[in-house]
């Protein structure tokens, strides 16, 4: 229930968001107060937040899923290559505001129907750069490794795979980074996410703190995550920082 | 009760004085956002290549472009510029710039050092040895991020839709006066416009291709291509340092 408040004069009864400040009242660019009261409740920007995230992390974990295993066929079936990389950038040129109304009309509004038009924006980048990875693998390092006596799947496992990493990381970054961007769109059609409180001003009058705070954590998440996995590359490729400090 | 599917062609032929009119703003937007990146980011990126410096900026930029989702940068300058068209031209402008600025660099950046070594031997000004040798040699890359930008442009324009900027979205935006026949209209119109501006920059791309670079492959093929941002190839976000491939 929210809370109403009769003002000093008697006068009409105004909602009481919470100590209605003059930043507030004047739609200030950005009131500080009204961010940090609607931080976890309310507008629940946390909430929002891990919803956000969440959104992401379930497309990015099914899309890797479906073109790691399309990689790995293609990297021994090259005909695989064409058709996966065609339907890839198919899915990948649809405008996504397009994809989320087509798609809600089949499968209903709910995070499946998120979840397929998120997926399918991850399929080209993933699947592009496992192949990559997998291919880069010198020719030389793949024949000693048979030289050895490994077999195929014991080369793939051992020894391709561990040197493809460093790209699929790459391609990782660029997927999830961009699925940022995409789940803010997916408001449109779930209540969830940082899109919701963009999309909610705009049909509620313009209140400025409510986009800024919303655009500004979203833009955060994005160069965060970004930051995360140049970590991880970093971490999982010693060998690449050390050729840099050369 | 018809299939909103089915329905969305008979909106199309009924209200085509609508869709015509909205498509014409998306394209007269998306157009604008494009060429006054295309004015800014094109001789930047093309001078910073000619004299090879500045790397990290023009590469980094759109590492940094790619972080920044569309949504959130419409929200962010909402408040500065008020609800409209200039709030999404701005954010447009925003996203276009990047992937336009760094190609443009690359492009330049990477033409073989003995062509131009060769060119400058036999008398070229730096300014012939920029135009006669490096430009052409350049300029498949060049609009292939014109390409990747004008392709990302056009579906992000339907975001203007939502924030008072007209377009295709407005029909999105508008459910309630145009039904989910009109909505799905749209959604229609804006995939085939997606693919129509990427296969029309394809075949600009073949056309200013030097016959001397040009491999033949089939128009699916040049397609099935992953949209040809060089940050995003795999060895460039591997090393995060930029190289391309032709």
């Amino acid at each position: 229930m929210v809370p109403f408040s009769v003002n000093a004069g008697g006068g009409p009864t105004i909602p009481n968001f919470g100590e209605t400040s003059s930043c507030v009242q004047n739609n200030g660019t950005f009131c500080w107060d009204w961010f940090t009261q609607n931080w976890s409740s309310r507008v629940d920007f946390q909430a929002r937040l891990v919803e956000h995230v969440e959104l992401t992390v379930i497309a990015v974990v099914i899309g890797f899923a479906i073109s790691f295993v399309l990689a790995v066929l293609a990297h021994r079936a090259r005909w695989v290559v064409a058709p996966v990389t065609f339907v890839g950038s198919l899915l990948y040129t649809i405008p996504s505001v397009a994809a989320f109304e087509i798609l809600v009309t089949i499968t209903g509004i709910n995070d499946v129907t998120v979840e397929i038009a998120l997926v399918s924006y991850t399929l080209l980048i993933l699947f592009t750069n496992t192949l990559a990875g997998l291919s880069n693998v010198s020719p030389d390092v793949v024949d000693a490794a048979r030289g050895t006596g490994l077999t195929d799947t014991q080369i793939l496992v051992r020894v391709e795979l561990p040197l493809a990493v460093p790209t699929i990381i790459a391609g990782l970054r660029v997927a999830v980074v961009t699925i940022i961007s995409l789940a803010t769109v997916a408001a449109l059609i779930v209540p969830e996410g940082l899109g919701k409180p963009i999309f909610d001003a705009l049909g509620a009058g313009v209140f400025n703190t409510k986009f800024i705070a919303s655009g500004v954590l979203c833009i955060l998440l994005a160069l965060l995550a970004d930051a995360l996995f140049v970590g991880v590359q970093r971490v999982l490729t010693p060998w690449a920082t050390a050729r840099r400090a050369r | 009760m018809s299939s909103p599917f089915l329905g969305a062609f008979s909106f199309l032929v009924d209200r085509s004085d609508v869709v015509l009119h909205d498509l014409a703003t998306h394209l007269e937007i998306s157009a604008e956002a494009v060429g006054i990146a295309l004015v800014i980011g094109l001789p930047l990126g093309v001078f910073l290549g000619h004299i090879h410096r500045f790397s990290f900026l023009a590469i980094n930029i759109s590492n940094l472009g790619r972080a920044l989702p569309s949504l959130a940068l419409l929200a962010i300058f909402l408040p500065i510029v008020g609800i409209g068209q200039t709030d999404v031209l701005i954010a447009l402008t925003v996203l276009a710039f990047p992937p336009i600025l760094t190609n443009a660099y690359v492009a330049i950046d990477q033409v073989d050092p003995e062509v131009v070594d060769a060119a400058k031997g036999i008398g070229l000004h730096p300014m012939q040895v920029l135009l006669n040798v490096e430009l052409p040699l350049a300029l498949p890359l060049v609009f292939a991020g014109i390409r990747t930008s004008a392709v990302f442009v056009v579906a992000t324009a339907t975001l203007a839709g939502f924030f008072g900027g007209g377009g295709l979205g407005d029909i999105i935006n508008n459910q309630e006066s145009y039904r989910l026949s009109g909505v799905i209209g749209a959604s229609y119109v804006l995939i085939v416009l997606a693919f129509l501006v990427q296969l029309l920059f394809v075949g600009v791309e073949r056309l200013v291709t030097p016959a001397g670079l040009r491999v033949s492959r089939g128009l699916l093929g040049r397609l099935s291509r992953p949209t040809n941002d060089p940050s995003a190839t795999p060895e460039a976000a591997e090393e995060g340092a930029l190289q391309t491939t032709h």
